[in-house]
C-alpha cells in the first residue's frame, strides 16, 4: 500500500465516520438504532457493487474498506441490540440483532448483483 | 468524530492487508476488529455515558445570547467529546458492517455454508460478550 493509499484511506474513514454520523440522525428520525440499520444497509449495498463491479484493488481499499467500512458499524449494532436487552426490551433487542443481520445479507447478495450487472 | 475515524479506518485497512484471507478462510482482521471494537464501544458508552437527553444543549428559554459564543460551544461540546472520538470515531470506523456481510456472502456463494454459519454466529455472540464485558469492566454493577 502506497504512502498515498494510507492517505486517502485515513481522510475517506474519517469522512465516512462523519457520514455516518449525519446518516444516522438524518435517517433514525429520533430512533438510534433505525439510523445505524439505514446507514448499515445502504453501506452493505455500496460495498456489494463495489465487488460485483470488480474494481481496482486500490480503489476497492479506498472506496470499500476506507470509506464504506468506516460508514457502516458492527460495534454500534452491537451496543444498540445489548442496550435494548438490558433495558427488558428483549424481543426487540433479538429482532434488531436477526434482521439487520439478514436484512445485511439480502443488501450485499443485491448489491454485488447490482455491481455485476453494471460492470 | 474524524480523527478518531481516521484513526479506526487505518487500523482496520492495515489489518486488512496485511491479514488477507482467501475465498474459504475465517476473516481473522474483520472477525477481530469487530470483536475488540465492540468491547472498547461498551466500555466508552458506559464510562461516558449520555446524560438525560437534551442536557447538552442550552436550556429552552434561556437567554443564549448572554452567553459569551465559546461557553456555548464548550457547553455543546465537551460532554461528549470522548465519546466522539473513542465510541462513534475510532470504534464506528474500527469495525464494519459492510465488509462482514459481503464476507458472508462471498462465503455463502462459493458453497462455504458452514464457514458462513460459523463465522455469523460467532461475530455476533463474541461482538456481544465483548460489548457487554466492556462495559462491565468500567462499571462492575452496570451489565446484566
Amino acid at each position: 500500500m502506497s504512502a498515498a493509499t494510507w492517505v486517502a484511506v485515513g481522510a475517506v474513514g474519517g469522512a465516512g465516520s462523519v457520514a455516518r454520523v449525519y446518516g444516522t440522525l438524518l435517517l433514525g428520525r429520533g430512533v438510534p438504532w433505525r439510523g445505524t440499520l439505514a446507514v448499515n444497509l445502504i453501506g452493505a449495498f455500496l460495498l456489494g457493487v463495489l465487488a460485483g463491479c470488480d474494481v481496482r484493488s486500490t480503489t476497492y481499499l479506498i472506496a470499500g474498506t476506507g470509506l464504506l467500512g468506516a460508514f457502516t458499524t458492527f460495534s454500534t449494532w452491537m451496543h444498540e441490540c445489548l442496550a435494548l436487552w438490558q433495558g427488558g426490551r428483549r424481543s426487540a433487542a433479538a429482532a434488531l440483532l436477526l434482521g439487520a443481520l439478514v436484512a445485511g445479507l439480502v443488501a450485499a447478495a443485491a448489491g454485488r448483483a447490482a455491481g455485476v450487472a453494471l460492470s | 468524530m474524524f480523527a478518531g475515524g481516521v484513526v479506526g479506518a487505518l487500523a482496520r485497512a492495515s489489518l486488512a492487508e496485511h491479514w488477507g484471507h482467501g475465498g474459504g478462510d475465517w476473516p481473522w482482521a474483520t472477525f477481530l476488529v469487530n470483536v475488540v471494537g465492540a468491547f472498547v464501544l461498551g466500555a466508552v458508552a458506559v464510562r461516558f455515558a449520555r446524560g438525560v437527553p437534551g442536557d447538552a444543549r442550552p436550556q429552552a428559554g434561556s437567554m443564549c445570547h448572554h452567553l459569551p459564543p465559546a461557553d456555548v460551544v464548550a457547553h455543546r461540546v465537551t460532554p461528549g467529546v470522548p465519546r466522539a472520538l473513542l465510541g462513534t470515531g475510532f470504534c464506528g470506523a474500527l469495525t464494519t458492517f459492510s465488509t462482514l456481510q459481503l464476507e458472508l456472502v462471498s462465503m455463502l456463494r462459493d458453497g462455504h455454508t458452514g464457514l458462513a454459519a460459523g463465522y455469523g454466529a460467532a461475530s455476533l455472540a463474541a461482538g456481544l460478550a465483548a460489548c457487554w464485558a466492556g462495559g462491565r469492566l468500567v462499571a462492575p454493577e452496570a451489565g446484566r
